[in-house]
């Protein structure tokens, strides 16, 4: 008997710590792979680690370096352009289409698939496309020329000036479709009555979006913003194939100054830097917005 | 959240309606352009995009570009074509979806039916890691990969694809299982079923959706990925990084059509799906940004 209650005492134990021990693989690989690996990085970004990690401390001289370097700034000046732009150019789009597509459009359900096929493309697929495209001998302005405007010319992506442009332009294309599909759920949850009860009172269409629709969108463009600043400091495999940081370094960003810094010219130590630095940066957009998530769902 | 309930309920002149329907399709056309482009070009030889309108259809169809995309254009130094880097993004992305998804559902579970002090900031620190900028840990990575025998090597990438990617599988089943009704849970440990059981007995059958979702979502992902499979691919490079070498190649001339005929190529399993399943994959974009 006596043994009979130890047993049962032993399962209920047992499965209370089932579950804890179920969930550790996952925490021990996240506490590893990606708290101990941003802390060891952290730890780099202090050392003067060259081809490999070395772990004398230097205090703040990578930083001091980095800041001082003309490519970081390079970087962070088309980082803060392209952003922007990225930003605010797939807002416009996503909710100008949203909206449009909100007004019992016939063949809707053709067009929401063409403007959201992109995002299952890769980076490098859409780079790729957009290389040969803007391309001046092969693309555009070769065709405009064939079809006689001969005066048309195009050439951003070989321009230093430029070139930075035709990045947010891919970018713009591949997720803006994206951005379009978060505002029409947005809109989409809106109840009719109020929006009939505004027109009762006389208000246009016009004032109608403005004054009711689009305020009540507030956390579709926060979701937005969040999502878009997030992949545009991420922004790496685009650059890289569509102009491979080029031309000369006018479309580097901190993900390819990073990498470029780290793994092919030797100075790990700055590369760690740069790396924190893009880490604080993202860690300073989603931090409130995750735990605004998260305290909501409690 | 579904797309297909209704519009808002707005009255439009007819004007303003030929106008919009105007701008969708523009819209229509931007979008569909580059990928048109790239699906005409790679059906042309050679000399009439060099020599011809990217626009026009081609004159003479040949599908050389493609077969030699897949089986003898130069990637790097060998002339193998993309097929074997195909293959080694199935090699990668299988178990990689596999796992992911299978870690992802026994968290969601664990965290909406099995909670305890502290998980919320558990589940808070896996959805952090979900958007960190993935430079912050390439170092170390490459460090770790090589001691433990696994740089350059499939088991590596699909170890680093899972890591990264168990923390989109937990958001989306925790979400899911939130919203499955807790008594039957504790119904049926009532009747004496423990953890597993109920796992299996109940909570899988009803994650259909869900999981349609987090595999497509992880499919995406990897099969996309460029910059771990760039870094950590060493012999075994997946179909990204393999197209990125081929339309990079700065040796001989540059063969356009082989390129897009290779960039559909590494588009195609990711397109299918969209096309298979596209609702399920426009809920997943969802789920990842919007409250589920």
């Amino acid at each position: 008997m006596a043994r009979h209650a130890s047993d049962a005492d032993f399962r209920t134990k047992l499965q209370e710590w089932i579950p804890k021990l179920v969930l550790s693989p996952s925490i021990a690989l996240m506490l590893v792979f990606v708290y101990g690996f941003i802390l060891f990085t952290i730890y780099l970004s202090f050392t003067s680690s060259r081809m490999l990690p070395k772990y004398d401390l230097i205090g703040f001289d990578n930083y001091a370096r980095l800041w001082g370097l003309s490519a970081w700034w390079t970087a962070v000046t088309n980082l803060a352009i392209f952003a922007s732009l990225y930003i605010f150019i797939c807002t416009a789009i996503g909710l100008t289409l949203a909206i449009l597509l909100d007004q019992k459009i016939r063949g809707e359900g053709m067009l929401r698939p063409i403007y959201l096929y992109p995002m299952a493309l890769s980076f490098i697929v859409t780079g790729t496309a957009w290389k040969w495209f803007l391309d001046p001998g092969i693309g555009l302005e070769n065709t405009m020329h064939l079809w006689g405007w001969d005066s048309f010319s195009f050439g951003w992506i070989k321009d230093r000036n430029m070139a930075i442009y035709t990045i947010v332009i891919a970018a713009v294309w591949q997720t803006s479709g994206f951005v379009m599909a978060m505002f029409l759920a947005g809109l989409r949850g809106i109840d009719n009555e109020i929006l009939k009860a505004a027109q009762i009172d006389g208000a246009s269409n016009w004032s109608l979006y403005r004054r009711i629709v689009i305020p009540m969108l507030r956390p579709a463009f926060l979701s937005a913003f969040v999502i878009l600043a997030h992949l545009a400091v991420k922004s790496y495999d685009l650059v890289i194939a569509l102009t491979g940081g080029g031309p000369g370094r006018a479309t580097e960003l901190p993900a390819t100054f990073m990498y470029s810094y780290t793994f092919t010219r030797n100075q790990m130590g700055t590369g760690a830097a740069s790396a924190v630095i893009m880490l604080m940066t993202i860690a300073a957009i989603m931090m409130p917005y995750l735990y605004a998530e998260l305290k909501e769902k409690k | 959240m579904s797309i297909a309930t209704q519009d808002t309920d707005v009255n439009t002149g007819k004007i303003a309606r030929t106008f919009i329907y105007l701008v969708l399709l523009v819209f229509a056309l931007f979008y569909l352009l580059p990928f048109f482009v790239m699906v005409v070009n790679s059906l042309k030889p050679l000399d009439e995009i060099t020599g011809g309108n990217m626009m026009a259809l081609p004159d003479k169809w040949t599908i050389q570009p493609w077969l030699s995309a897949w089986s003898s254009a130069q990637i790097g130094v060998e002339p193998t074509g993309l097929k074997p880097y195909f293959v080694n993004s199935i090699l990668m992305v299988v178990p990689a979806v596999a796992i992911s998804t299978f870690l992802g559902a026994l968290n969601g579970y664990v965290l909406t039916k099995w909670r305890f002090k502290g998980d919320t900031i558990l589940f808070g620190l896996l959805l952090f890691s979900c958007f960190i900028p993935f430079q912050i840990v390439l170092i170390p990575m490459a460090t770790i990969l090589g001691k433990i025998g696994l740089a350059g090597s499939i088991p590596g990438l699909v170890l680093v694809h899972v890591v990264y990617g168990v923390g989109f599988t937990t958001l989306y089943y925790r979400n899911y299982y939130a919203a499955f009704p807790t008594e039957l849970v504790r119904a049926a440990m009532m009747d004496g079923a423990g953890f597993f059981r109920i796992f299996w007995r109940i909570m899988l059958p009803v994650s259909g959706p869900i999981t349609v979702v987090s595999v497509i979502w992880q499919f995406t992902n990897v099969w996309n990925d460029f910059l771990f499979g760039a870094s950590f691919g060493g012999q075994s490079q997946p179909m990204t990084v393999a197209l990125n070498n081929l339309v990079q190649s700065s040796t001989g001339v540059k063969e356009y059509n082989v390129h897009f005929a290779g960039a559909i190529l590494a588009a195609l399993p990711t397109l299918l799906v969209y096309i298979v399943a596209g609702r399920y994959f426009v809920r997943g974009l969802m789920a990842g940004s919007v409250k589920g």
